[in-house]
């Protein structure tokens, strides 16, 4: 069935069924492979989307939830976003495959919370596994991402 | 070009095919003879290595990377090596991935010897001189035909970021310029190591401020793993795997998983059952929905049980008379024993692990129509032994099986075994389609290739003033080459390279030692795990020899500190921890542990703070400190970057991580049932770089080994209770205190 909603800023037709995930449309149907898979099962976060501004597991959302609805994805933020930046500054990513989910996690804290405390910061980041444990230059680079806007 | 090592000076001859000018600029390739062993090797048998450097027009200059890049660092470290002896403009350096082709970019470690594989982290160490020598003769080349062009002699003239320069006359010339309008040389030039930069002449190596050159793409989505390709008219797989190696499947669940939305095809191979679809939604609901049946009677693991197996464990680990192999011995450790005042006994465990690594297994295959050759896009760490391995079920050469090496989203020793890349090739081969073969997460962790599980029977004597007089260390456990490494395992007439590492005790003084293993048969599909077994090996002798520093009436710094009095790097390692976590201060309601440890050259030292929930039995991990000593040091930041992550996978595996094993099968399926570490449970993290002057080695494993040994002591000194049995979760924790 066709279902459309906007993705980073632009119209998305696509042809789906409409319990597919959306992490496997957003990859497979409008090749938008930032999104990772990482479970299947929103118990790692890399699949993170924002939809209508909020951090959601694209694995765990039937595309035709989103019917709509604004979908952003790590590619909608064209690197530009200061979370992207304070990446690169920290030096966070590793092996970097979880690093498009904790961005896009990151960037719906920051939306809703200018100034999160540390223990802000854990609560709300940590269903996000990253497995090369860049955790705390993941907290330092949040942290100069709401200082330095 | 090839170089020559005799007598240690280098000389080169120039190949035809080895030294190409065209539009594109130059490109230099080389072979370089025994470099990186410091052996030498006659010409006419000559060890071949290849390192590759080519420069456009533009003065772009694009670097070879041997390796797999998988968090590591070695695609801005490797590359950056060879710029520095280049004089290159690290602004304009492009990197691509190596083709598989040892003869060209195999790595000639020692632990290797000349095999392309990107693991034990011996990259650095392996390619550093090579890829040194070979930014110095592309160096020297251009500066020769630039002294030709100018007609000035060469001694006048120096380089700085890609560009030439006569200060006499004020003349300066780019690379690119020089590449493209020289006039080549019929025998190049001649480099001997005394030829390249002195540490101090460093402009790239060493500085803070050079950022990885794929933490942007990294950071923006743009960068490119195997689950990212795709290549047009591909077709998507996923393969419910075999539960265990020798499994086969029996009664498959066809005409059902068929009627299910997307799924084209569904095909039992001798290694599972592949499910096939044009989406990967459609494949992984294929997946979802089979029902097999295994005939497992040639399965080898059939009928494990990982609980009920410790007993037989337990009981080699004190078992006069069986078979092993001595991996270390210094003196008489039984005679040691005998003489004793005082023994102390052991028994310390570890359980199977999974490397959980982010990206699912996955590799895209596309055979040609003919069937003779194949390309691969995939992240491995070992290309170069999938070409021979699909070489063989193709019937081809290994030069016909192209491997595309991407970013690799997690490696941790995972992605050495190319599995994924041969059943993406097998099932190209029978549908003669391009193939996009991806795993489900719970078949990943169905597919695990762990650390195995080990027993660690110790025992340590004393004589009357506290000295340690005789240790004996016996691992019983699976043995990794066996399975990872067969040929070596068969060469080595059945020594486990990978399973034993860290038995050895070559750092401190003890004058009888014996270590050992025994080989437990089990046929689970044992591998490489982050620290292979240094992991468990270094948990049960550091926390061990706690246990003898007790009997001992010793302090642990103190007595580290005297066995290693002999060896300065080991002794500044631990005194530069010490100093860092004020070792001996006391913190209320805190227990503080250190360990010691070397890795394939390199030397560190951890502190553990922690405290314990008695209650509940979960321990908290609040401050670790580690001194690290990898030799010279490439990137300062990422190797800050590397302790702060093997910390973590080091914490996760002592305090969570473990799977055990029902009827052969892997008893877990995804996050929820193998969990592993989270923010939350992230301890502030201090690192240190040890300045020794020694030659580089490597940083990916050495941070894991000390992590849990230090936990375990930091208890022990809080609780007086030992814990010997990795993952301490607070199940084992509440049996130790009631112990």
């Amino acid at each position: 069935m066709a279902i459309s909603f906007t993705i980073n800023g632009k119209a998305a037709h696509v042809e789906a069924a409409p319990d597919t995930p959306l992490l496997w449309v957003v990859r497979e149907n409008l090749n938008l492979t930032g999104t990772k898979f990482g479970c299947g099962a929103g118990l790692c976060g890399a699949c993170t989307v924002h939809v209508d501004g909020k951090a959601m597991r694209s694995c765990q959302t039937a595309v035709s939830k989103v019917a709509g609805k604004k979908v952003t994805t790590i590619e909608g933020l064209n690197g530009k976003h200061a979370l992207q930046k304070a990446w690169v500054e920290e030096q966070v990513p590793q092996c970097g495959y979880c690093q498009s989910g904790q961005i896009m996690q990151a960037a719906a804290l920051l939306a809703t919370n200018k100034k999160p405390t540390h223990e802000q910061i854990v609560a709300h980041m940590d269903g996000n596994i990253c497995r090369c444990g860049t955790y705390p230059r993941i907290v330092r680079a949040i942290q100069r991402a709401a200082r330095e806007g | 070009m090839t170089i020559h090592v005799k007598n240690g000076s280098v000389g080169t001859s120039i190949s035809r095919r080895g030294f190409v000018a065209g539009t594109a600029g130059l490109t230099f390739a080389f072979t370089l003879g025994g470099l990186g062993r410091g052996v030498a090797i006659g010409e006419t048998k000559p060890t071949e290595f290849n390192a590759w450097v080519s420069i456009a027009p533009d003065d772009t200059v694009t670097i070879i990377c041997p390796s797999a890049e998988m968090g590591q660092g070695v695609y801005t470290s490797l590359p950056l090596i060879l710029a520095e002896e280049l004089d290159a403009d690290w602004s304009k350096v492009k990197v691509e991935f190596a083709p598989a082709n040892p003869k060209l970019y195999g790595n000639h470690h020692y632990l290797f010897n000349g095999a392309q594989i990107t693991a034990a982290s011996v990259s650095i160490p392996g390619y550093f001189t090579p890829l040194r020598m070979a930014g110095a003769q592309a160096r020297r080349v251009l500066l020769d035909a630039a002294a030709a062009k100018w007609k000035v002699p060469v001694a006048e003239l120096t380089t700085d970021k890609s560009t030439i320069i006569h200060k006499k006359s004020g003349r300066k010339m780019s690379y690119g310029k020089v590449a493209s309008s020289a006039k080549l040389p019929a025998t190049p030039p001649k480099i001997s190591e005394s030829d390249l930069k002195k540490p101090s002449q460093f402009k790239l190596i060493g500085r803070k401020d050079l950022g990885r050159l794929d933490v942007p793409a990294k950071s923006s989505g743009k960068a490119q793993y195997g689950i990212d390709v795709h290549v047009p008219g591909m077709i998507y797989a996923s393969v419910l795997q075999a539960p265990m190696d020798g499994a086969k499947p029996k009664d498959v669940n066809i005409p059902e998983v068929m009627k299910v939305k997307g799924v084209t095809k569904v095909i039992p191979l001798p290694f599972g059952v592949a499910v096939l679809s044009d989406t990967f939604d459609g494949a992984r609901r294929g997946v979802n929905a089979l029902k097999v049946t295994w005939d497992t009677s040639k399965a080898v693991a059939h009928g494990l049980d990982s609980d009920k197996a410790k007993a037989d464990y337990a009981k080699k680990g004190r078992e006069p008379g069986i078979p092993t192999h001595v991996e270390y011995q210094v003196g008489d450790a039984m005679g040691g024993l005998k003489g004793a005042k005082k023994t102390v006994q052991a028994g310390y465990w570890s359980e199977y692990t999974y490397h959980a690594q982010m990206e699912p297994m996955n590799a895209v295959a596309h055979v040609a129509p003919d069937g003779k050759s194949c390309d691969i896009w995939s992240g491995t760490q070992f290309g170069a032994l999938a070409t021979l391995i699909i070489s063989g079920i193709l019937k081809t050469t290994p030069d016909k099986i192209r491997i595309h090496n991407q970013f690799l989203g997690g490696g941790y020793g995972r992605r050495i075994w190319p599995d994924a890349l041969i059943q993406a090739a097998i099932l190209s081969s029978i549908v003669k389609k391009p193939v996009k073969m991806l795993l489900t997460r719970e078949e990943d962790v169905a597919a695990a290739r762990p650390r195995p599980m080990t027993h660690h029977a110790m025992t340590a004597g004393l004589d009357d003033k506290g000295n340690i007089v005789g240790w004996h260390h016996r691992l019983v456990s699976e043995n990794v080459d066996a399975v990872a490494a067969p040929p070596r395992f068969k060469a080595t007439k059945g020594k486990d390279y990978i399973g034993a590492r860290g038995l050895d005790q070559a750092f401190y003084a003890m004058p009888n030692v014996l270590a050992e293993y025994t080989r437990e048969i089990r046929g689970m599909r044992v591998h490489a795990w982050r620290a292979i077994g240094s992991g468990y090996n270094k948990f049960a002798a550091e926390a061990f020899l706690d246990e003898v520093a007790s009997a001992a009436g010793k302090d642990p710094l103190a007595l580290r500190l005297e066995l290693t009095k002999d060896k300065p790097r080991a002794h500044a390692v631990l005194k530069a921890v010490a100093e860092m976590s004020d070792f001996h201060k006391k913190r209320a309601g805190h227990g503080m542990g250190i360990a010691f440890t070397d890795y394939h050259g390199s030397l560190s030292a951890g502190v553990a703070e922690v405290s314990l929930n008695e209650k509940i039995g979960k321990i908290k991990v609040h401050n670790f400190w580690l001194a690290v000593d990898p030799g010279l040091v490439i990137q300062p930041d990422h190797v800050h970057g590397q302790a702060e992550s093997a910390i973590a996978y080091g914490l996760s595996a002592a305090l969570i991580e473990e799977f055990a094993v029902k009827d052969g099968k892997v008893q877990a399926s995804n996050f929820d049932s193998y969990p592993v570490l989270r923010m939350h449970d992230m301890p502030e993290i201090h690192t240190k770089i040890v300045e020794s002057g020694a030659a580089p080695t490597g940083m990916g494993e050495i941070g894991v080994i000390t992590v849990a040994p230090a936990i375990a002591n930091g208890i022990a000194q809080l609780t007086g209770k030992r814990l010997r049995h990795l993952p301490m979760t607070p199940e084992r924790v509440k049996a130790a205190l009631k112990a």
